[in-house]
């Protein structure tokens, strides 16, 4: 599934244009995609909680060479998905 | 930021949805990608990121109050994967 089959869903279940579906999807991303960059966890009831962890420098290995390089400190996002969606993948 | 808050922004943002509209826009958008992982697809979206099921072996795991070994049965879990946007707007 991709981002255009969401805003086809949205378009059949809500009373808007295929274009406004598709818009209100991207505005929906951006802000998501800007809650996280500022660090801040997004919290979606029923499907789980989006957060973004800072982890510091580390030596990797290049593995196809096996040549140290350093890993720069970096911030991630984690996703752990709530019961009910875990309930969801076995049925 | 919880989904009360995405729902009020999005009804700000697009006045010609009543917030009832609101609300479902983003249920539907969460709800699809839980569906899609439930069929065993996957849903990829370009900037943010990808969403898929990933496979974890029956383990042996311990009751932590009794100390007994008890058998943790195979199971699929949902796995979010960032984006290479997402990734870079994080380290920027």
């Amino acid at each position: 599934m991709r981002k255009a089959d969401i805003a086809n869903e949205i378009y059949q279940k809500v009373g808007v244009s295929k274009k406004e579906a598709s818009d209100i999807v991207e505005f929906i991303l951006d802000l998501l995609k800007s809650v996280l960059q500022k660090g801040e966890p997004v919290k979606i009831a029923g499907f789980g909680n989006f957060m973004v962890r800072s982890k510091g420098a580390r030596k990797g290995r290049n593995p196809r060479t096996g040549q140290e390089i350093g890993i720069t400190p970096r911030r991630v996002v984690t996703f752990r998905p709530s019961q009910v969606f875990k309930k969801y993948v076995n049925p | 930021m919880t989904k009360a808050q995405i729902i009020e922004k999005v009804s700000e943002k697009v006045t010609t949805l009543t917030k009832r509209q609101a609300e479902i826009v983003v249920n539907t958008i969460f709800n699809s990608i839980r569906d899609s992982l439930q069929r065993g697809d996957k849903t990829e979206i370009r900037g943010f990121g990808s969403f898929r099921s990933r496979a974890r072996r029956m383990k042996e795991g311990r009751n932590p109050k009794t100390g007994a070994t008890v058998s943790v049965p195979a199971k699929r879990v949902p796995f979010f994967k960032a984006g290479k946007e997402l990734k870079e707007l994080l380290n920027k």
